[in-house]
């Protein structure tokens, strides 16, 4: 298979993650658009792990990013629940108390 | 087991996942609905990790189902639940201004596309032997072994800092 197959793959999910990060208001789903985002990193990593024939390098980096994206949803959803409970709305726009 | 890299039922299976996965993720970044927006993350997860065993990694692919489809799915429903009063169509999930964010991303898109094909065109995968789990552990306990314990010591204060965030008093 040639590898450009997968790497335009990551490409494409990395845009619609971009797309969704800036597009959305509510911040559940800016941090599933986050997902989209490490995802495709992930099918890169092991993309050009195989083409390095068969590298373990690429494996191990790829696990490490679950184990991050594993933290990053677990506190992101803290404070999302954090701003919730203050503010009873999860409207990434309406926290504009740091704007100067 | 050696990892064969040219046949036609490999083309065939990336294709239809890779469709599956773009429709998916569209649908997860455009759809009104929560819930159906994570079930839609979830297709497009389960598709990554078919993906990542096209790719010869088996033990990556096992780890993705388990943490994303398993763990953090669940942990997505449950914010939803506990953030939100109604389940179902809700049109307060995007920006007023959603032309400049599609801007943005077609042009990256157009230029990642444009450098990818124009850097790897040509490049083929080789016929390698799959890596097996037993080699990504000899590789997490010997060479990356610091690594390994800074990840253990930040996924600690994550969930210690997430307990703290959430508690109720």
């Amino acid at each position: 298979m040639l590898i450009n197959e997968f790497l335009l793959l990551g490409a494409a999910l990395f845009c619609i993650g971009v797309y969704g990060v800036l597009a959305r208001k509510n911040g559940v789903m800016v941090l599933m658009s986050i997902e989209l985002i490490l995802n495709s990193v992930n099918i890169n990593l092991l993309a050009f792990a195989l083409k390095n024939g068969g590298d373990v390098a690429g494996h191990v980096f790829a696990l490490y990013i679950i184990a991050i994206a594993a933290a990053e949803v677990g506190v992101g959803l803290a404070i999302v629940l954090l701003i919730y409970r203050n503010r009873r709305s999860i409207a990434l726009d309406e926290l504009s108390q740091m704007k100067g | 087991m050696i990892y064969a890299a040219n046949s036609v039922p490999q083309h065939i299976g990336f294709g239809i996942i890779a469709a599956l996965m773009i429709v998916g993720a569209l649908r997860v970044v455009t759809s009104n609905n929560i819930i159906r927006a994570a079930l839609w993350l979830v297709v497009v997860l389960a598709g990554a990790a078919a993906q990542y065993i096209l790719l010869a990694a088996e033990f990556v692919a096992v780890t993705q189902v388990l943490v994303y489809i398993g763990a953090i799915m669940v942990l997505f429903l449950f914010g939803t639940m506990l953030t939100r009063a109604q389940i179902g169509y809700e049109k307060e999930l995007n920006n007023k201004h959603r032309i400049i964010p599609g801007v943005v991303a077609l042009m990256l898109a157009g230029i990642l596309t444009y450098v990818l094909i124009d850097a790897y065109h040509a490049s083929r995968l080789p016929k390698v032997d799959v890596v097996t789990t037993q080699q990504v552990s000899d590789a997490i306990f010997t060479t990356y072994l610091l690594p390994f314990w800074a990840l253990s010591l930040v996924l600690t204060a994550a969930v210690i800092g997430a307990i703290v965030l959430a508690r109720k008093d």
